[in-house]
């Protein structure tokens, strides 16, 4: 779950990580009393989506008083913010972070995230500037780590030679209670990602956080309920959500073939089979092996939902865990609920195949196509190319 | 032979007398396992399923000799079952229970280090040693026992290129999943070292997929380490949408992790036969055991 900037910052001020005096307004008259209330002076705002790369789009705007703040927010709120990460269709612009400008100075990157290979929390810092995550990934040198560990101090990486070779001259012991203090902040909250970017160090000597990202992992949700009710004003995809909650994964595309499959592994394999077949997937589905069928039925509802499908794959290879009856009969329950008909191309193997079978028949749904998942596939698109029916 | 597992395997079911434990260790009865005990807290002294029920990993090991477990415990406390099973050093575990908080499997992860512990999973389907011993929820029927070596992140594809080994007549020494979860227990890596040295091994399937870096580790060894034995790799999601989640934790793209192209390119230069398409692994790995034969 990706928290806004404002949230992240208050969780970081929680922590004792200096930010910006700031306040957050969802319509240009609070911009402008907020404005006034930090005594007229330079303020940025800054529009609240769960996206980078906003000042390039606009989405970062100056204002020296507040009469220039008010306009400037009358431009950027119930307005459609277009990033580089947003996709064309951009994110709706609901709050503004109205924030005091910072005096400048020298600009860090500093992050902390789990390392999946060494099984730690590694972050990940140096000196900062435009574009420094892309260049990073690009050339991972570029940027100092150190691998911590979560439970004692013989786990944990030297923290101090980390900032020194973070390199903020003469400041690096100021550095590292910030380091200490975004570490613990990542294990209280069960953080996947924690990242700052820039870390400004002001003339005077002190590191503020201009910038922050926060993402919490999904799975530890349920031992943070307070932080869990943030999602309430999150950006999440409504049909995605509904289907989380049917034990469900499902994405979203934007092609005319609808998926229908069990497991993750298999569905990324599905998709590469219709594209490679010359077909377009409507959506990414993994129905997850604690899905019962009344929630695979509601699943394969919001596969029915979408206009665009003009023909349904099932591909599904029974488990021990789920086998191909359930699945169908969620499959037929859905069905049955949205009234909707639609070209069927199904592919049905593994745990309890023969009994799946006699499901289809009972619903009245047409005969498993091929046990072959690529013959399958093929017919699928060509289906929903008109070539087939 | 097998890696990891064998006849001789004893296992413990820590969470067996829930719904899932119940039913999935009945399974692996049925299929041959030889399930020795179960751990629930505050049911010791029962018995399930006609074996003993203990309150504590260390006593169901010291009494029944057991070498393995396997977790059914939910995720709110699978870290500590798998923490449990660690500090009574228990040779073998396999962790089932998806959904456990990242954070809690760094806290296993240390708690790994120096000990005595190979741990498989968690979010994994198991570990299976067709006609000998099944310690996972994964199904059965199309696995034959034979010689090919099958190390995956995907339960559902494992299912897959199984039935598509059997069909083209190879049979498995040893099917592993090592789990869909970013931070997990053994890799790729190591089960390619166990493929190497297991003589009933003569062919080594890995199943990839987009997110993490196992692909890399694993084209990195196989480059230094040399190709023993023929590997042919499939790998899943060149099509999936950029930094999005698709179902397995582990796919989220993080840092210095490679797309499906370039994991692909990585393992071809190690050696590696790729499989052009998931539906011709098990082909792939026929003609390459052809060529290697001829």
């Amino acid at each position: 779950m990706e928290l806004y900037e404002f949230q992240a910052k208050q969780l970081l001020a929680q922590y004792g990580v200096a930010t910006p005096e700031g306040r957050v307004a969802v319509t240009p008259e609070e911009v402008e009393r907020a404005v006034k209330d930090f005594g007229g002076r330079t303020v940025f705002l800054k529009a609240q989506i769960h996206a980078g790369d906003r000042a390039k789009a606009g989405g970062v705007r100056p204002a020296g008083s507040p009469a220039a703040a008010k306009l400037a927010a009358s431009e950027l709120l119930g307005r459609k913010l277009v990033t580089k990460q947003t996709g064309p269709e951009g994110h709706l612009v609901k709050r503004l972070l109205v924030e005091a400008a910072v005096e400048g100075g020298q600009e860090f990157y500093l992050a902390a995230m789990v390392e999946p290979f060494s099984g730690s929390i590694m972050f990940l810092g140096g000196a900062g500037g435009i574009d420094i995550e892309e260049r990073a990934a690009k050339d991972s040198s570029l940027l100092e780590r150190v691998h911590l560990g979560i439970s004692g101090e013989k786990k944990t990486g030297d923290i101090a030679a980390f900032c020194e070779r973070m390199g903020p001259k003469d400041h690096s012991a100021k550095l590292k209670p910030i380091v200490d203090r975004i570490h613990k902040a990542f294990i209280e909250l069960d953080a996947t990602l924690i990242e700052i970017n820039p870390l400004v160090l002001t003339k005077s000597g002190d590191f503020i956080a201009l910038d922050a990202k926060i993402i919490l992992d999904d799975n530890a949700l349920f031992r943070h309920p307070d932080l869990a009710e943030l999602r309430e004003m999150d950006e999440i995809d409504e049909i995605e959500l509904k289907a989380q909650r049917s034990q469900i994964n499902f994405v979203r595309l934007d092609g005319d073939i609808g998926v229908v499959v069990n497991g993750a592994g298999l569905g990324l394999a599905t998709l590469d089979l219709l594209h490679a077949a010359g077909g377009k997937p409507a959506n990414f589905m993994d129905i997850r092996t604690t899905a019962k069928s009344l929630d695979i039925a509601n699943g394969i509802g919001l596969v029915l939902d979408n206009p665009k499908v003009k023909v349904l794959f099932v591909n599904v290879f029974g488990g021990g865990m789920q086998p191909c009856d359930t699945i169908i009969e969620g499959l037929g329950i859905a069905l049955r609920r949205k009234g909707r008909v639609l070209p069927m191309v199904l592919r049905v193997t593994g745990n309890n195949e023969d009994i799946a079978k006699v499901r289809l028949e009972s619903f009245g749904l047409p005969k498993i196509h091929s046990t072959d998942m690529w013959q399958a596939a093929q017919r699928a698109v060509a289906v929903a190319q008109g070539k087939a029916q | 032979m097998s890696i990891l597992i064998d006849a001789n395997t004893r296992v413990i079911s820590q969470g067996m007398t829930g719904f899932a434990g119940s039913y999935h260790t009945y399974r692996m009865m049925q299929y041959g396992t030889k399930i020795v005990a179960g751990v629930t807290p505050g049911k010791g002294g029962k018995e399930h399923l006609d074996v003993p029920v203990f309150d504590t990993v260390a006593e169901a090991k010291s009494t029944t000799k057991a070498n393995a477990s396997i977790i059914f415990v939910p995720p709110v406390s699978a870290a500590n079952a798998m923490i449990e099973a660690i500090e009574a050093e228990m040779p073998l575990i396999v962790t089932v229970t998806e959904r456990i908080p990242v954070l809690d499997m760094v806290r296993v992860r240390e708690m790994l280090v120096g000990s005595k512990t190979r741990l498989v999973g968690p979010n994994s389907q198991g570990v299976l040693a067709p006609d000998v011993c099944q310690i996972g929820v994964m199904a059965t029927d199309r696995s034959r026992r034979g010689s090919i070596g099958v190390v995956s992140r995907s339960a559902s594809l494992t299912s897959e290129v199984v039935a598509q080994l059997t069909a083209a007549g190879l049979g498995q020494s040893t099917s592993i999943g090592i789990g869909g979860d970013a931070v997990h227990g053994i890799g790729f890596v190591e089960c390619i070292k166990l493929f190497f040295d297991d003589p009933a091994t003569e062919g080594i399937v890995l199943i990839g997929e987009i997110g993490g870096n196992e692909e890399e580790q694993a084209a990195d060894f196989l480059r230094s380490a040399g190709m023993k034995k023929p590997v042919v790799a499939l790998i899943a999601g060149k099509h999936a949408p950029a930094a999005r989640r698709m179902g397995h934790a582990g796919t989220l793209t993080m840092h210095s992790t490679g797309t499906a192209d370039s994991k692909i390119d990585d393992l071809k230069k190690a050696g590696v036969a790729i499989a052009s398409s998931s539906h011709l692994v098990g082909a792939t790995m026929r003609e390459i055991l052809k060529e290697s034969a001829a």
